[in-house]
């Protein structure tokens, strides 16, 4: 029978003919976690007495490194002591890594056909380079350390086909806000997305890892790309090891499609506080104090060109911050090399380190009571960045740049 | 398997796990101490009313958000023993089963302050105060017989399956 993307990674990788619906043992790649969800994962395996499955573990502190206050500290010590102890192979200290979904594409830990659990729910980042991966608690990524192994229910899955090409700055941010929009923030839970047509190859690799990210505010188990040319450019030189590609059969099941014409695409941007209450950029009249662009969702090299080219010989609008925040060391590399950090600062942009910052409200950049935040970032709840009557507004990252300006959440072009 | 009986916290759609427990608590000292947390930001002062044995009557989509297992966990140390909501987010439904939280799917007629009863065994809940009586599907077997073994942790010892000894 034809199976899904989902339906013959899960197969492959549980040696057993699994379709949507099942529950499933299936052996993983790799199980990664970070300084705020592994903690408990560490008491929990230790409570086994047992060895680690070292080589499929992946620790990277990422939320609140470097250490933003005391116990954050004794937080990331207990992370760098497990490693020492379990001597465990693959972890990446503050200065070597940054946010752990970038450094997982970076250092080649995903790649296509594998499968990867993460105690954080925007694994499901991975699939933008067709691999299955998802979200995971600290108990069950306790697990994976022990056993190298977990159950799935295998998602039905959600055609997404896509056909012409984005214009303007428009990105995959933009279409994956208009997608959330369209079916809620629980459209697609205990599902997955799999993303087809002429579209798919119109969409730079960095967008598709955008997209991939936030298939998790729908609600859904994963959102995965198929692998062409650009995946494997993208892979070369950086990638850990060998990998199949995973295709959907012509007949697949899905439980539903949705069809998107990129062309069409127009920027958009999610009020407070859901990031299924998305609107178009140019109807909206809303006043920000900051800006904020990084993040697994939008902290890679590709967004801070588009931002940079925004604000070169321009300014930060005096009553606004804006913050830049390199998703990886690799990316703030990359950066620094191509100049673009020079013009953040010089247009009054704070630029640091890789980090999650504020994004989840940890630090550098935490919201004021009744502050406006315009984000490049994935989730605008009550409270995520700050204060409970602050309001995070999520963009891409050329709105982001362009509203930093304006004083206002616009799109470049009006600047 | 167990009758629960408590008394009800009334919330909406799509309650996050931001919402549940900040961020900011997500640090290891507070680990024993999530429960006085619970809710913060969003209702101050209830987790200071919540007693031992209380239900979450919510709507759609409890849960979703963020992976952090602290959620559930912060539930569960505040004293809630169950959640009935019309449906749950996929990570946090996971976290629940592995921690012990007991989650009812239905949708439910409650106000805050009744009481109400669920019979996990058969499948059922019911509003002591109104009499009405609603039916939930159980777990699928997997999660059932996971259950029974005492949890995926417990499972995993009892087996002695850790690949990677010696």
């Amino acid at each position: 029978m034809s199976k899904t993307i989902s339906e013959k990674i899960l197969s492959a990788k549980s040696g057993v003919d699994a379709y949507a619906g099942q529950i499933i043992e299936a052996e993983i790649d790799y199980v990664m976690a970070n300084d705020v969800t592994a903690p408990l994962a560490f008491q929990e395996f230790e409570a086994l007495e047992c060895e680690p499955v070292r080589e499929k573990i992946v620790l990277i502190p990422d939320h609140f490194v470097p250490n933003k206050d005391i116990a954050s500290a004794e937080q990331a010590a207990l992370m760098r002591r497990f490693v020492q102890n379990w001597k465990l192979p693959n972890y990446f200290e503050v200065g070597r890594g940054g946010v752990c979904h970038q450094v997982m594409v970076d250092e080649g830990f995903a790649a296509p056909g594998r499968l990867i659990v993460g105690a954080d729910s925007h694994t499901c980042t991975y699939g933008g380079i067709n691999a299955f991966s998802t979200g995971i608690g600290s108990t069950e990524a306790a697990a994976c350390f022990a056993e190298g192994r977990l159950w799935f229910k295998v998602p039905e899955a959600i055609d997404v086909r896509l056909t012409g090409t984005f214009t303007k700055n428009v990105s995959g941010k933009d279409l994956i806000l208009k997608l959330i929009s369209d079916i809620g923030v629980d459209g697609a839970n205990y599902k997955a997305f799999e993303f087809s047509g002429m579209g798919v190859n119109n969409i730079p690799v960095h967008d598709r890892l955008t997209i991939s990210n936030m298939a998790i505010e729908a609600g859904g188990k994963t959102g995965i790309f198929p692998c062409d040319a650009a995946t494997d450019v993208h892979l070369k030189g950086r990638v850990r090891g060998k990998y199949t590609p995973v295709g959907a059969d012509k007949e697949a099941n899905y439980s539903s499609v949705l069809e998107y014409d990129l062309s069409e695409l127009d920027y958009m941007v999610a009020f407070p506080h859901l990031p299924s209450n998305g609107r178009l950029v140019s109807e909206v009249d809303v006043e920000i104090d900051q800006a904020f662009l990084g993040s697994c969702t939008n902290g890679r090299i590709e967004d801070l060109r588009v931002a940079a080219e925004i604000l070169r010989e321009k300014k930060v609008r005096d009553d606004v911050r804006m913050i830049v925040v390199p998703a990886s060391t690799e990316v703030y590399q990359q950066a620094l090399d191509e100049g673009l950090i020079s013009i953040f600062t010089k247009a009054g942009a704070f630029v640091s380190g890789p980090t999650c910052a504020a994004c989840l409200g940890g630090h550098m950049g935490v919201l004021a009571k009744g502050e406006k935040c315009v984000s490049s970032t994935n989730r605008n709840f009550i409270g995520r960045m700050g204060h409970q009557d602050s309001e995070v507004y999520l963009a891409g990252p050329a709105v982001v740049a362009a509203s930093a300006v304006a004083g206002k959440i616009v799109s470049p072009e009006v600047l | 398997m167990e009758q629960l009986s408590g008394k009800v916290w009334k919330f909406g759609d799509h309650v996050d796990t931001d919402q549940i427990i900040p961020a900011e608590r997500l640090v290891s000292e507070y680990n024993d101490r999530l429960g006085e947390f619970v809710f913060e930001k969003v209702r101050p002062g209830v987790a200071d009313q919540i007693t031992e044995g209380d239900v979450i009557v919510a709507g759609k989509n409890f849960g979703c958000g963020s992976s952090r297992e602290h959620a559930p966990r912060a539930l569960v140390q505040a004293g809630v023993t169950a959640v009935v909501a019309e449906s749950f987010a996929r990570i946090f439904y996971r976290n629940s089963i592995n921690i012990g939280l007991v989650l009812v799917e239905a949708k439910i007629e409650a106000e805050e302050g009744d009481v109400v009863s669920v019979d996990v065994e058969n499948g059922t809940v019911k509003n002591d105060k109104s009499g009405k009586e609603w039916t939930f599907p159980q777990y699928p077997q997997y999660i059932r017989d996971l259950i029974s073994s005492g949890g995926l942790m417990n499972r995993i010892k009892e087996a002695k399956r850790c690949t990677g000894s010696q």
